[in-house]
């Protein structure tokens, strides 16, 4: 879908970073390439919140420090409100860091244990010369009372606070400059469940007062369909699929977004019962040396010999001459029809750890193998 | 005798859930202070050195009491008929050297000897090796292995032959002392600080700083160093002692302080060849060295276990 570019807040576009993996103490070589991220586009649009889920090692988290350029990118573009702002150095970043913030998984280890809570959501003000003395106390108190901290807590240590009310500081400290979007990388990942609903509902509330742009990372799906407006679902590095949250979750076309529905909680216990589990085999491969063509293709029940050659694009898809969604963007030759049943499937193709098996070689020995 | 300081020092996890009704959090500080005042061997140590200290400082009023100075030889009560010190009297209380200088009026001129060079030493070395370890281990591998190596190799100088080779080439002097003294012990400072700043760039309160924006010089100073302050703060109590012993050593040697101004090394030195027929020439100086030394060292403990008292084994392999 072609969005106006005076809405598009940032676009990435074939955004790459490698982790070289060195050997050798003075004289280093390169020995191999961790692909954490491996040309990923989107755009973020003023706002919204997109939403970013995908397993463990996924490249979320990577993806989220190269769009706030903590990370240098290994190729690709990123363009901030206008400005190409991938290959600006520390220097010329310094504006950008006004605009965009983040806010941290950990809780306990995003705050400086040493210094002094004020002290601490006053490093923006400090960082860039807003506001002295007096008048950075001033401030400083009216962001913690804001978030719903006590403002007389000023002088406290954050070992005095619990962990949502840390995660308060850290809302309120990624606040402190009025930025245009905030990165929240899993900010109730640490949290408890009563304590991940406060934030949430806290950081919902900032966004309609401020208007705020969010990307919001997490591995709860629930959290994110409440949240986002559009998710991603990055798997290996990539995108794989990009839709509006109510799309996705009511017609998700990956084969891996199902497996991932598939796999997420549901409360009521009858409704639990009933619902087909698609279960994966295999492990996520190394990210060292991803798969061919759609890096999928080892663990997806539709996997043809197309998919192991041919690397899908993330368009707009149609099935059998048919037009899906235009606004639902999918990396996958062979989307799921609504209604489709993927347990029913059967691959194509010999799939590393089916294969071994079938060959009378446990599967463990062929994923030790592949693993660095 | 940890066990006991453990058992009187609240622990800092039960001090820091407890409920407070003052708004004003306590510091790692202040709590680090609370658990120093009661531990009863800190507070004997803190009390000798601040006593040493202002002795020392006073050694000029002191010594006038007394009614000698530190190179006045008493010819008619300070040396016997054979030409040999005199014992303990009321008149010399430590007794006297064989040219009639009064022994505590030396230990007492001695003592600021000691504490200026071993205390500045100290500190030297630690700024040194503070800048230089936070360098080493902030600034990425390449910087690192630079630093780390010139580490290596200060470390590996055999450094008393190569004080000595100094000294003669520079003449002795306090100056000297400190620098030959500051010059061998930065390198160790520069290792722990190199390490723990290893360790804390990776924590996730860098990378916010870093988004902030911050310099590397603000996250350096403001983010890593509070973080190191402990440690730095006990092996600097830890330096100061060995920064002593090794002045003593090196006037001991005869390249430190020039006799005849008086030093616990030269003193000791000095007493080898009469310590037969005078025991308070060799045993005053040599206990005023032993017991700084030691008064330092337990409150080097001390003052690490108040800091961190999960840390309690530190620097177990260091202590000698």
């Amino acid at each position: 879908m072609i969005v106006a570019e005076s809405e598009v807040l940032l676009r990435a576009d074939n955004v790459v970073k490698y982790f070289p993996i060195t050997q050798g103490i003075i004289f280093k070589h390169e020995v191999g390439r961790v692909h954490a991220v491996d040309g990923v586009s989107l755009e973020i649009r003023k706002g919204e919140t997109l939403g970013l889920v995908g397993e463990s090692g996924c490249g979320k988290s990577t993806l989220a420090r190269c769009l706030t350029r903590l990370y240098p990118l290994t190729s690709g573009t990123i363009t901030f409100d206008g400005q190409d702002i991938s290959t600006l150095n520390r220097k010329q970043l310094r504006p950008l860091r006004r605009e965009v913030q983040m806010i941290f998984q950990d809780p306990y280890g995003s705050l400086n244990p040493r210094r002094r809570v004020g002290s601490i959501i006053g490093d923006p003000f400090a960082i860039h010369g807003v506001a002295d003395g007096p008048e950075r106390k001033r401030k400083v108190q009216e962001l913690m009372e804001l978030v719903g901290l006590n403002p007389e807590h000023y002088n406290r240590f954050p070992a005095d606070f619990s962990g949502g009310q840390r995660q308060r500081i850290g809302v309120a400290r990624a606040l402190a400059l009025r930025p245009k979007l905030i990165v929240c990388d899993e900010p109730v990942s640490a949290l408890d469940v009563s304590i991940q609903a406060q934030i949430i509902n806290l950081l919902q509330d900032l966004q309609s007062e401020f208007g705020l742009t969010y990307v919001f990372i997490a591995h709860d799906l629930s959290v994110v369909e409440h949240v986002s407006d559009r998710v991603a679902v990055m798997y290996l590095g990539k995108v794989t699929e990009l839709a509006s949250a109510e799309a996705l979750y009511r017609n998700a076309q990956h084969p891996y977004t199902n497996a991932l529905l598939s796999a997420a909680s549901v409360a009521d216990p009858d409704q639990a019962r009933e619902r087909q589990r698609i279960v994966l085999v295999g492990d996520v491969p190394s990210p060292v040396n991803p798969p061919s063509g759609c890096r999928f293709h080892p663990r997806c029940p539709k996997a043809t010999q197309r998919c192991v050659t041919e690397q899908p694009e993330l368009t707009a898809r149609s099935i059998d001459g048919e037009p899906l969604d235009e606004a639902h963007l999918t990396a996958c030759h062979y989307p799921v029809k609504p209604g489709e049943d993927l347990a029913l499937a059967t691959p194509e193709i010999a799939q590393t750890a089916r294969e071994a098996e079938a060959a009378g070689v446990l599967a463990q020995d062929v994923l030790a193998e592949e693993r660095p | 005798m940890s066990m006991t300081e453990l058992a009187e020092a609240p622990t800092p996890a039960g001090d820091e859930n407890k409920p407070r009704k003052a708004v004003e959090g306590r510091s790692p500080w202040q709590l680090a202070w609370a658990r120093l005042r009661k531990d009863k061997v800190a507070i004997i140590c803190a009390v000798f050195i601040v006593l040493l200290a202002l002795v020392s400082i006073f050694a000029g009023p002191l010594s006038a009491l007394i009614g000698f100075g530190p190179t006045d030889q008493d010819q008619t009560n300070g040396v016997s008929t054979d030409g040999l010190p005199v014992g303990p009297s009321g008149l010399h209380p430590l007794g006297t050297d064989n040219l009639g200088r009064d022994i505590l009026v030396r230990i007492l001129y001695g003592a600021r000897v000691s504490l200026v060079v071993g205390i500045s030493a100290a500190v030297a070395a630690v700024i040194i090796g503070v800048i230089i370890g936070l360098c080493a281990g902030y600034f990425g591998p390449t910087v690192d292995t630079i630093l780390a190596r010139i580490m290596d190799v200060v470390l590996a100088f055999p450094f008393l032959l190569f004080a000595i080779a100094l000294v003669t080439v520079a003449g002795p002097s306090e100056t000297i002392e400190i620098v030959v003294i500051a010059f061998f012990s930065w390198a160790s400072v520069g290792r722990i600080v190199r390490g723990q700043t290893l360790a804390i760039r990776e924590r996730e309160y860098i990378e916010a700083a870093r988004s902030l924006g911050a310099s590397d010089l603000r996250i350096m100073f403001v983010d890593v160093l509070p973080n190191l302050i402990a440690p730095v703060i006990v092996y600097t109590t830890l330096l100061i002692p060995t920064s002593i012993v090794f002045e003593a050593t090196l006037s001991f040697l005869g390249v430190g302080i020039i006799p005849p101004t008086p030093s616990w090394g030269n003193m000791i030195n000095d007493s080898q060849a009469f310590y037969q027929v005078a025991w308070w020439y060799l045993v005053f100086p040599s206990l005023a060295l032993i017991l700084t030394t030691l008064a330092f060292n337990l409150l080097g403990d001390s003052v690490r276990d108040a800091l961190d008292p999960r840390s309690e084994r530190l620097f177990a392999a260091r202590k000698k």
